[in-house]
């Protein structure tokens, strides 16, 4: 099977360029597994990848057109030639390997820890199951940035916008009933960039390799927004 | 060319549970504190944890931590220091609800507290029935702590250095540890760390194994990085193989899935585990399972066209058990094996999972090393997480107790290191940042030769050939015979690229050197010890021998040496559990 890989070394190249390769393709392959393929034949291929199982986050890429996680990826549904790209709208370091650190940056700026004013209690902070089920859909994030680097908002504003990742974090602590910053959090969304950026385009839900919904998140914060703005 | 250099309190090597866990105790204060990882820090393995942690919390089913600790006496074949056990026991309560303070989004029971599901191997009343005792964020426990752990380290401005790789300790004559030479990888630039205290965290070795459920950048970076320093590892022979890994993938299947009301089934849909060990079935420790699950296969009641896989059947259990507890398990199952496992059971077999062995250290993380007969602390030196032994797995690790001992001692590594904190930086001796140097430029040896992925691919199937699940003399001797001139052909490996910036091939090299260090500790040690203890199951000395081997392994890298240290049975304030037969 025919791939076509961005290439990008800055010791070398003026810009980045396409380079073919030919993998041989096995039932149940994964794209890391192509990827892993072709560092084989070419040991300056650079690439980052970790646990392999979808969980750590580490080898988000761009393959023919849509951001994907490569280790989950299987290669049976990609069509050939398959064209593997770093995340749009971020420098590149070197072939597939692209400075996140506005990505990182985003997150970070909505504090996303727990807050909690009370004196903490002895045991554990009490939370009903159903309190608990709101969490599902936003804990799950690995921080892999397909979402935000597939959002046209983000492209465009990547210092102001905090990005649909960003956002659906902001929304797991505001939706959980242990945390008692809701105030301040949504204070700090307010603002033409930060929040209102998004224009429900969805890129971000497509994106997900891990099936969350930050779409959802965001509209769930305007909705917030407005019961405290009444 | 002068070096860059940076000045810290206390460098933490090492971005997962254990170095953030520690960090955290330090951020707080005054104390300058940087944390290196070769990743940005919510890559590191601990986000692959699933099932749980241990605590006797007693949410679901009455519990203390005293059985608790009888327990992971008994799963550490007795080859666990009591002391440690017991302070990992008591302590597991208190650090796990500093955690639910912290943020981690726990399931929760009716009543509103932290769920508590059964595990392999965890009893109420000293060996009676089945306990609940594993705290469960779904079967994502692991992502949910090393997130969280994040998170409050951000809140308290911890300097990170994402995506440097550690290189070597510095030491000076008198052995001190005076901090790390450190590679950013972005830039391929050396830096100079100096830090009155260090902190290994940076995990265990599954790489050295073909098969594992380990992650890639699971490769020993820490314990090889002791080795070099001169200090030993420690019980290296005792490694776990994880009965549930997908099969023929290697990817982890969660104990949970079994502590739900899954079991395993052979190609005549026989509960094996009903034979093997009648009592706790499925939930028997670990290294029963494993072997059990190669013995089927072995004796050709496996599964599947090529008999080489038992089945994991959880269908039963229902959509919404499934959905609610295990949604991961699910998920995983349906990528990599085209199975949904609400419908059909997982075809699965034993991977390399964890290092029980690992760099001595006593129960504050400080790193022990033989001095004369006995054996002192290394000043500045702390290790904690799964590169560490305290030891409180011994032989053979429980469930739900990695995450604790990570959690446990990567705290008392840093309340330790702060109250024990130099007033002053030692001078850095220019010889051991020299040698450090050495290491990274012996790679810009240029022309033909071995490549990197030939030598780690050969000593990779090496291992898992020659000191796998079961180990017999013949098969050690051999097996290390090759793995010995595969070291040697280290000296012959070349690197095609030497460019700087973001240089994986570069990190790799310095990966299989750090691979083939570990290798050969848990080689050498296993092919010594001659009885079965845990998971180091011999089938030339089938039973524990108590009398000759009830002692810790101590390999050192020079001459692959092997010493002994007795081990501590005496606990902190209760009785000794005296050494009995293991039955599950």
């Amino acid at each position: 099977m025919k791939f076509l890989v961005s290439r990008y070394n800055p010791d070398r190249d003026a810009k980045p360029h396409m380079q073919a390769f030919e993998v041989e393709v096995w039932r149940g392959m994964m794209l890391r597994d192509a990827l892993l393929e072709i560092k084989r034949q070419d040991e300056s291929f650079a690439f980052r990848h970790s646990c392999g199982e979808g969980v750590c986050g580490s080898d988000g890429v761009n393959v023919n057109g849509s951001n994907r996680l490569a280790c989950i990826t299987p290669v049976a549904d990609l069509k050939a030639p398959v064209e593997i790209r770093p995340f749009p709208g971020r420098p590149i370091i070197r072939d597939l390997v692209v400075d996140m650190s506005q990505f990182y940056a985003q997150y970070k700026a909505v504090e996303p820890w727990l807050v909690r004013e009370d004196p903490m209690p002895e045991q554990e902070i009490l939370q009903s199951p159903a309190e608990r089920d709101r969490l599902d859909g936003l804990y799950e994030c690995i921080l892999c940035g397909c979402c935000s680097t597939a959002c046209p908002s983000f492209w465009w504003n990547p210092d102001k916008f905090h990005g649909p990742q960003a956002l659906l974090t902001a929304w797991r602590f505001l939706a959980d009933s242990r945390d008692q910053a809701t105030e301040h959090r949504l204070d700090a969304l307010e603002g033409p960039y930060r929040l209102f950026r998004c224009h429900t385009i969805m890129s971000c839900v497509e994106a997900c390799p891990k099936g969350l919904n930050p779409t959802r998140a965001i509209g769930h914060i305007k909705q917030l927004m407005l019961e405290k703005a009444i | 060319m002068a070096l860059p250099r940076r000045r810290f309190d206390a460098l933490i090597i090492g971005a997962g549970g254990a170095g953030l866990n520690a960090a955290i105790q330090l951020a707080d204060t005054e104390a300058r504190v940087a944390v290196v990882s070769k990743v940005f820090p919510t890559r590191s393995h601990t986000v692959a944890a699933q099932g749980g942690v241990n605590a006797a919390l007693a949410n679901v089913l009455p519990d203390n931590w005293h059985w608790h600790m009888y327990d992971t006496v008994k799963g550490s074949d007795w080859l666990g220091d009591q002391d440690a056990i017991e302070y990992m026991c008591r302590e597991a309560i208190p650090t796990v609800y500093e955690l639910e303070h912290n943020g981690v989004p726990f399931s929760r029971l009716d009543n509103g507290k932290i769920y508590q599901r059964p595990f392999g191997g965890m009893t109420q009343n000293f060996g009676g029935e089945q306990a609940a005792r594993t705290c469960a964020a779904a079967d994502r426990t692991g992502h949910a702590i090393l997130h969280t752990l994040y998170q409050q380290n951000l809140r308290a401005r911890t300097h990170f250095f994402d995506e440097y790789f550690a290189i070597d300790l510095i030491r000076d004559q008198e052995g001190a540890v005076l901090g790390a030479l450190v590679l950013e990888i972005e830039t391929g630039e050396p830096l100079l760390i100096e830090a009155k205290a260090t902190v290994l965290a940076t995990g265990g070795c599954g790489q050295v194994f073909r098969t594992t459920s380990n992650a890639h950048i699971n490769t020993g970076d820490g314990m090889a990085m002791a080795l070099r320093a001169g200090i030993p590892l420690m019980d290296m022979e005792f490694f776990q193989f994880h009965p549930t890994g997908l099969a023929g993938r290697g990817m982890l299947i969660t104990e949970g899935v079994r502590g739900e009301g899954g079991y395993l089934i052979n190609k005549d849909g026989e509960r094996f585990m009903e034979r093997s060990a009648p009592h706790a079935k499925d939930l028997a420790s670990r290294d029963v399972v494993s072997r059990a699950i190669v013995t089927e296969v072995k004796e050709g009641r496996g599964c599947g066209p090529r008999g080489d896989h038992v089945l994991l059947k959880l269908d039963h259990l229902g959509e919404e058990v499934i959905a609610k507890r295990l949604p991961g398990i699910r998920e995983t199952g349906r990528i990599f094996s085209g199975v949904d496992a609400a419908r059909e059971p997982l075809p699965v077999f034993p991977t390399a999972h964890y290092a029980m062995g690992g760099i001595p250290t006593d129960r504050h993380g400080r790193v022990l090393a033989p001095v004369g007969t006995g054996e002192e602390v290394v000043p500045g030196l702390y290790a904690a997480g799964e590169c560490a032994c305290v030891s409180v797995h011994g032989g053979n690790r429980l469930g739900g107790n990695s995450l604790l001992d990570i959690l446990v001692f990567g705290r008392a590594a840093g309340l330790d290191l702060l109250e024990h904190m130099e007033a002053h930086h030692r001078p850095m001796d220019e010889a051991s940042v020299d040698r450090a140097m050495a290491r990274l430029e012996r790679w810009d040896r240029k022309g033909e030769g071995l490549s990197v992925r030939e030598l780690r691919d050969a000593f990779r199937a090496t291992m898992e050939e020659h000191a796998g699940v079961f180990r017999t003399e013949a098969v050690m001797r051999e097996g290390l015979d090759k793995l010995r001139a595969l070291r040697a052909q280290l000296d012959e490996v070349r690197l095609q690229d030497h460019s700087r910036v973001f240089n994986t091939a570069r990190i790799e090299a310095l990966e299989l050197e750090n691979l083939i260090a570990c290798g050969m500790a848990i080689a050498v040690s296993a092919l010594n010890r001659k009885e079965s203890r845990g998971a180091h199951s011999r089938p030339d000395y089938p039973k524990r021998d108590d009398v000759n081997w009830m002692k810790h392994s101590l390999y050192l890298m020079e001459d692959d040496h092997l010493d002994y240290k007795p081990v501590q049975t005496k606990p902190l304030t209760v009785e000794t559990f005296p050494p009995k037969e293991r039955v599950y």
